[in-house]
């Protein structure tokens, strides 16, 4: 018999739903695995209690023939989203110890189909990262390796915890948020599944901000039909949030009916990036041919402005970062570092103290181009690019439906691998930071795995608030890449 | 250099966030590095074109002016440093 822990989402709901196995059966199960797998860092928090409280009381509602979307699912909380009575940090010490008063829309939808959170992932610090390296609480290691080489791998991020662990089926799916590729960029780093909804599609309320004009929640798991019935618990309008889209959700669980014939597949020409490797450019090359033999045309398509995407979001994000964690003053909540001085000094010195080094330089760059004298020269520039970027995919999707591009530049790399270069690291959202200026959903598929052996993948993209046609894309190509790797841990575990 | 350590200073200070002489001549080079990065946004030809604000296309709505919240000062404080008779305490601002 398959383990528990390897099911997909709709196989432990089939399981569930004919009574093979309770929600606390599946539970303990994951629990156990989190256990064994703690090398991984992937929590910052682990719920344990309330993990089997929830799957209790999933059980009796399942009973009673009441059965939620996520019914007695295992799931990860991104560390992200405030969770009533459960520390939340954003992976910073800044918050450590923050117990929120109430819980953020997203899990608390969820909580409403019967999701059962198996703890709080860690995160790079306040989701600026790409790696998980700059998280307060450790770096969350990747379950894959390379081949013949035992070097610790990075899990990508922000969402590194999130992605790591579904990853190492140590939880079924898990929450993420994506600024410029959080979610997408991890998932492809450990070969599983993510996608970033539509700007507006899920509510913002609860989730520590970031960038407030960028950040979306979403969803990992293994497969795309997991996503959509993640995304299907965790979708919806909120009047909480003022930027929360009053539109009805669609069924996304349907979407995938395995049909593209006559869909139009875009392909950007600037995707192709100076020193981008050889297997990443074929790996695409496969995915354009896989879309044709699935009956779908493939059409090129300019997006001119896809250059300037990455310098654009490094304004954007950090000036509204450097102004969301202004509310990090030692006085409300949080860490405090009164060394005896006047008000000013103790903000200056909590906030020393707190932050660490990746968020004080982007609260610096932003506050830099916020100020006097440069607000026009960087910050309205860059919303005037930002526009463009905007317009380029506007009018790509008069010539096409979904666009078809590499997730990420490169395969996850090594945590020795040099990285004291800032920009180089940005580089990692090349290719997810342009929809994400531009509010577009987008998906990355494990597709394939690199020399090494390491996982990589596609990213599907679509118009605004068309999760439908991405999800029906992705099945196919999840169809046609046929991935089924699974990380070395796991391999390691079974034997 | 455009950034240097007495701008990084200035900036520290706007941004609330003390540093250190070391971290000033740190920073000063990454910012420098950042924005001269950033600078290529000025072969981008943007004349003529508004500034985006958000990408979705809606009108704030109006809701009734009623409370629908309130009566939790406890759980307001509860993550507070220091209280006092159900104010946050700060450090002395008044002489």
């Amino acid at each position: 018999m398959t383990a528990l822990t390897d099911l997909t989402i709709k196989q432990a709901l089939d399981g569930l739903n004919n009574g093979d196995f309770t929600s606390v059966e599946l539970t303990n199960v994951h629990l156990d695995a989190i256990e064994s797998a703690k090398e991984l860092n992937a929590f910052v928090t682990n719920t344990p209690e309330q993990a089997l409280e929830q799957a209790k009381a999933s059980d009796t509602k399942r009973a009673n023939g009441e059965v939620g979307v996520l019914e007695g699912i295992p799931i990860g909380m991104k560390d992200l989203f405030c969770t009533e009575g459960v520390q939340t940090t954003a992976s910073s010490k800044i918050l450590e110890g923050f117990t929120p008063q109430y819980t953020s829309t997203v899990a608390q939808n969820m909580f409403d189909q019967g999701a059962v959170m198996l703890g709080k992932t860690n995160l790079d610090e306040f989701a600026m990262g790409s790696s998980n390296m700059t998280s307060a609480f450790g770096n969350v290691i990747n379950p894959w390796k390379r081949n013949n080489d035992n070097k610790d791998i990075v899990p990508g991020g922000s969402s590194g915890g999130s992605a790591a662990g579904v990853a190492a089926r140590i939880m079924m799916g898990a929450t993420g948020t994506d600024t410029g590729g959080s979610i997408r960029q991890p998932a492809s780093f450990c070969g599983i599944t993510g996608i970033k909804p539509t700007y507006g599609r899920c509510s913002r309320w609860g989730v520590i901000a970031f960038s407030s004009s960028l950040d979306q929640p979403g969803p990992f798991a293994r497969t795309v039909e997991d996503n959509a019935i993640m995304l299907q618990a965790m979708a919806g309008f909120d009047k909480k949030d003022s930027t929360s889209v009053n539109r009805d959700v669609p069924n996304y669980m349907s979407a995938m009916t395995g049909d593209i014939r006559g869909l139009k597949v875009g392909i950007p020409k600037e995707y192709r990036v100076d020193g981008m490797p050889e297997e990443i450019e074929s790996l695409w090359q496969q995915g354009i041919a896989w879309m044709k033999d699935a009956g779908a045309e493939i059409v090129d398509i300019s997006l001119p402005h896809t250059k300037y995407a990455l310098p654009t979001y490094y304004i954007i994000a950090p000036a509204e970062c450097s102004s969301n964690l202004a509310r990090y003053d030692g006085v409300r909540y949080g860490m405090r570092v009164n060394d005896g001085g006047n008000l000013d000094d103790m903000y200056e010195a909590t906030r020393a103290a707190g932050f660490g080094d990746e968020v004080k330089r982007r609260i610096m760059i932003g506050t830099y181009v916020l100020s006097a004298g440069h607000y026009d020269a960087y910050y309205n520039k860059a919303r005037r690019v930002r526009k463009q970027i905007w317009n380029d995919f506007n009018q790509a999707y008069k010539k096409c439906d979904v666009i078809l591009t590499p997730t990420a530049p490169s395969a996850a790399f090594a945590m020795d691998d040099d990285m004291n270069d800032p920009i180089k690291m940005y580089l990692n959202d090349v290719f997810t930071v342009p929809a994400s200026l531009a509010g577009m959903p987008g998906i990355s598929i494990p597709a394939g795995l690199d020399k090494d052996g390491l996982p990589l993948g596609l990213q599907i993209l679509g118009r605004p608030f068309d999760e439908e046609t991405v999800f029906r894309t992705a099945g196919v190509l999840e169809e046609a890449a046929n991935f089924t790797a699974v990380p070395q841990l796991i391999v390691q575990k079974a034997a | 250099m455009s950034i240097d350590t007495e701008t990084v200073e200035k900036i520290a200070r706007l941004a609330r966030i003390k540093v250190t002489d070391t971290e000033k001549e740190k920073y000063s080079k990454e910012l420098n590095n950042i924005i001269e990065w950033i600078e290529m946004l000025k072969d981008v030809d943007t004349d003529g074109i508004e500034p985006l604000t958000s990408v979705v296309d809606m009108t704030l709505y109006m809701r009734e002016d009623e409370i629908t919240d309130g009566n939790i000062q406890e759980k307001v404080l509860m993550n507070a440093p220091e209280t006092a008779e159900g104010f946050f305490v700060v450090p002395k601002v008044l002489e």
